[in-house]
Formats: C-alpha cells, structure tokens, sequence
C-alpha cells in the first residue's frame, strides 16, 4: 500500500515495537494515531514524532476494554482521516513470571485473550468496514512464534496469538475480493520490555532492536499487495537475510 | 406509528416497497433488498459516525446543563445546543430552559472546559463553543464524557455501539445516519454479488429536534459533507448506464443533491456545507430512489420524501404502515421509495 499521506492506527504504541513503527510510519508520511494504556508515555512518544516533522495524535486506551474499539476508532478517524492501515501490536503476556497451565488461574486466560484477541477483535470491527466501503485497507496482527510452538509457561499468551493468527486468516477469507487484506506479523525475538518481563534473564545483545524490525515490517507494508490476505510471514527471517 | 424502543438486532426489519411511478406500495423484508435492486444500480450510504455528542456541564452560576453538539465548526470549535436540567428521559420541549448565556461564558466539564464564543439570538440556547482542548486530548475527552444524543421515546440509555452503522468511519454525525443502521455486510456483500454498487458520502447529519421552536423550525441547519471521488465515478457510470442511484437516508440526499445544487447539476469531488432544504415540487438531480424509515408528522425528513413522492400515495403508505404494525423512528422498520422502471 501506498504509505505517504495514509492514515494509521497503531495500538501499543507507546514502546517497543508499536512505538518504533509510528515513527517508522509517520517518517514516511503516514498520518498516524497511537493507543497505548500509559497516558504520559503514549504523548512522550506521539511528541518525539510531530518534533520529527511528522504527524502523530495520542489516544489513552485499553483494547482489552469493551467500550474501547468505537472510541479508539471514531476518534482515531476524526484525526488523521478514514483508517487505511490498522496495526494491532498491543497485547499482554499474561500473567508474569510466566507459569505452567496447572498453575495459571483461568480469569488470567481470560483476561489475555480479551487483550489480545477479542480487543483487537473489536477494532478491526470498527474499522473495516469503512474500508470495506473504500475497497481498500490493509490489518496487521502483530503475532508470536508461541503461536506455533507449544512452548511450555507461555500457555495464556500462546493460545491467544494462534486464535489471533487464525481470525486473520479467517477476516481474509471473508473479505477476499473487497479490497481489504489481512497479514499477521511475527517479529521474533526483540530487545522489548515485554520481552525482558517474559525472559528476564535474556541476554540484550542477542535480541534484536525493534526500530530495525520496524522498518522490516513496514517495507512489508508498503509491497504487501501480492501477498496472500491472512498470511503468516516471519520478520526474524528477514532481518536475518538482509 | 409506533416508535421502535430501541436498538433491534440487523437486518431483521421489515420493508414497504414504494412505486411512486406505478403509485403502489407492498409489503416485502429488507433482507429482500438485493432482489429488488438490479445489476447496475448504486446504492449510496453516509459513512458518518455518530458523534458522543450529549455532554454533562456545569454553568458559571453553577446550574446544571446539557450541551448537544450539533456539528464541529473548526478545530475545537462546535455549534451546539444547550439545555437545563435532566436528560434524554424528558420530552425536548419540556426542558427546563439553561441559564441566559453569552459570549465569554464558560462551561466546566470534567477535565474540560467550553468557552461560548457566539450566540445566535432569535434562540439564544444555540450557540458556538470552543473548547480548551484539541487533537487527541479534545476527542478523548468527547467520547469519555459523551453520551448519544437520544430522545424519551426509548426505553433504555443508548451506548455508542447502538448508533453507529456497519460502515461508520469519520465522527461527523450529531444523530445516527438511522436509515442505514439495519444493514448488515451479510446483506451489503449481497447487494455487491448481485452486480449492485456500493458508495459513500460523509454528511455531518443534525439533530432531529431541540425543542425550541423556533430553532426547530429553522431545521435542518447548514450541514458540512464530503463526497470522494471513488464516488462521483460511480454515479456518473450508473446514471449512464441507465442504473438507478438509491441513497440511504435523507442525509446521502442532502449531500448529493445539495452538492449537484451547488454545481450546476454536476457532482463535483470535495467538501461542502449545505443548506438545501429537499421539499415537495424539488427536482432531484441526482438520486433516484432512497432506502428511509418511517418519519414523523410535520419533521423536515418528511418533508424531504415528498419530493419523491406524491404527498396522497406517501400518505396511503403511512396508513398501511401504521396499520400492518411497521415501527417508525431511528430503530424502525425500512421503506424503499424507488420506481420499478
């Protein structure tokens, strides 16, 4: 998709890769919105763009809030115009330190995938359809490697990015043909607080830096085209290559 | 006709069918609606969100007061419509009246404040705001403190999700666009299979009532849209091909024909404000046919499909609607006004 001018939604914004990727977008011409919980880190980082030259507006919010998505999106729209790009790269671990399915309390599970599946869920929902109408859009779902592995501990948050994958690939079945498109994103593994509180004895210097990552994913934006709506690409790879 | 109570689940309401031209009207359902529409005509939905536009405030004599904002009229900057005491659940015109105000006067909201900076005199409860707040801060601010602007033929409170339609983008609308509100993606990718168009103007759709006379009589207001280009395009195919343009809803109406009015018949890509009162003996020069609800007596919407049709056969349709039990208001049931050939 054509970046320059497009309007954004970006949730997690605040830090990490969601942070990198508004500015990554807004440095490219976007018009972007970011959502994040943290109020005064969110503004922080919508101010380090527009003091960039480009365009950023900060909107407090909590996806895993029901009332949240009509909110986010009216206001979003009435900022930076009818949304044509929307990343979803807010979500939660769940609960920290990590622990085994025995051991985590099923309102924790729950709580999860409110965060990370049916939040964003919410948002797409008031959004696409306006794309729908435009005949075209473009969703990205920022996705895990714990949503293909089973790996031990990461029960709540690998169970959540499989369902968030798959409404992907199913949002891109439906709306085939309309214009509008769907590709899920893993990043692999990055120098993130989410990342720290997840492993916290990680070694830094073998995880990779989210700006650079950003920039991968929205080289992929910009030539997603061709890629089949709903899709599953690995960044790890990518950066790895280049 | 009964008011429908409130929200009801999509695409389950019932349709009258109007011919104007054949001068008969039948009984049908809207999920009928891709099989009464043909491959070639283009149906025309207002994407306009639905503005969180009641806000709780406090005058500076410390009285309570609504504010129902009407339209944005600049960064920050709203024309609104104040009240006194209470909510949606007393009828408009048995408001308590707000205090006199004037240029200067500042409201206080929670975390907000509103500055009135003009006053338009025959009615002076309908003035221009200008809030203390912008960009992000100001439409976080809105829809944490905001409310539908709702009236008391409904049962219960709205929520923002009730009034919005499947395709609402931008927040420009003061009420909900409420003819297109039953549509479902079920029953519009439909229409799309069948070879039926589909199309957006953004309108900034006004209130409905204020219970002021006087201001009421001066309804509808100036309203802003837009109407892209991946819209005029469309239009220009279907009326060349002889398909039939249908808008959804008064407001596509007054977009498109406000915007024609303005151009000389023409269609022109942009913004607008309009002031185009649709009333019997106009011409439309754009729109076929149009998917409404069911009006009340006397209301400017009303007054609009009069246009269309002939005031006797609108009539004779209403009594069969009352009389088959169809629903009217914002969460009614649909009435396809289109001519068959």
């Amino acid at each position: 998709m054509r970046i320059p001018g497009a309007s954004a939604l970006v949730t997690g914004g605040s830090r990490g890769l969601g942070a990198a990727l508004g500015r990554v977008l807004a440095r490219e011409g976007a018009r972007v919105a970011l959502v994040a919980r943290g109020a005064a880190e969110l503004e922080a980082a919508a101010a380090a763009i527009r003091a960039g030259g480009g365009e950023a507006h900060a909107l407090a919010g909590d996806i895993g809030d029901p009332r949240a998505a009509a909110a986010l999106a009216g206001a979003a729209s009435a900022l930076v115009g009818p949304i044509d790009l929307l990343v979803h790269g807010a979500s939660t671990l769940g609960p920290v330190p990590l622990r085994l399915l025995l051991d985590t309390d099923p309102t924790q599970l729950e709580r999860t995938l409110a965060v990370n599946v049916v939040g964003p869920f919410r948002l797409t929902q008031a959004v696409a359809g306006g794309m729908v109408l435009r005949g075209r859009g473009l969703v990205v779902h920022v996705t895990s490697d714990a949503s293909v592995v089973a790996y031990p501990r990461w029960g709540a948050y690998g169970v959540s990015k499989a369902a968030f994958d798959h409404l992907a690939r199913i949002w891109g079945a439906e709306l085939d043909g309309t214009g509008v498109r769907f590709l899920s994103v893993d990043p692999g593994e990055m120098d993130t607080q989410m990342h720290a509180d997840a492993v916290p004895e990680a070694d830094p210097a073998t995880l990779a830096d989210p700006a650079v990552v950003a920039e991968q994913i929205v080289g992929l934006i910009r030539e997603s085209e061709p890629l089949t709506s709903g899709a599953r690409l690995e960044v790890a790879a990518m950066v790895a290559a280049s | 006709m009964i008011a429908a109570p409130g929200p009801t689940p999509r695409a389950q309401e019932r349709l009258l069918l109007l011919d104007p031209r054949a001068g008969r009207f039948r009984d049908a359902r809207l999920a009928d609606l891709p099989t009464l529409l043909r491959p070639g005509d283009l149906v025309v939905v207002n994407d306009a969100a639905t503005v969180p536009g009641s806000l709780p405030a406090v005058a500076p004599g410390g009285e309570r007061v609504e504010i129902r904002l009407l339209g944005e009229a600049g960064a920050g900057q709203w024309r609104a419509v104040l009240f006194g005491e209470g909510d949606w659940h007393t009828r408009t015109e048995e408001r308590p009246a707000p205090p006199v105000l004037g240029p200067g006067d500042t409201l206080r909201l929670d975390g907000l404040t509103a500055t009135i900076f003009s006053v338009w005199y025959p009615a002076p409860r309908l003035v221009e705001l200008r809030f203390d707040a912008e960009g992000g801060r100001l439409w976080s601010a809105l829809y944490r403190l905001g409310r539908p602007i709702q009236y008391a033929h409904l049962a219960a409170g709205l929520a923002l999700s009730d009034v919005q339609t499947v395709y609402a983008s931008r927040p420009w609308a003061a009420e909900l666009p409420s003819a297109g509100r039953p549509l479902s993606w079920e029953l519009l990718l439909g229409l799309k299979r069948r070879g039926v168009a589909l199309a957006a103007v953004t309108h900034a759709a006004g209130v409905s009532s204020t219970g002021d006379p006087t201001i009421d009589r001066a309804l509808p207001l100036p309203e802003r849209y837009e109407i892209p280009a991946e819209t005029v395009d469309p239009v220009g195919k279907a009326r060349a091909a002889r398909g039939r343009v249908v808008a959804v809803g008064t407001s596509v109406v007054r977009a498109l024909e406000g915007c024609a009015a303005a151009h000389d018949g023409r269609l022109v890509a942009g913004r607008g404000t309009t002031n185009l009162v649709v009333s019997p003996g106009f011409v439309p020069q754009v729109v076929d046919g149009l998917l409404t609800g069911f009006h009340e007596p006397g209301s400017s919407h009303l007054g609009l499909l009069r246009a269309f049709v002939p005031p006797p056969l609108l009539d004779a349709a209403y009594s069969h609607a009352e009389a088959q039990g169809y629903r009217g208001h914002e969460f009614g049931d649909s009435n396809l006004i289109l001519a068959a050939a």
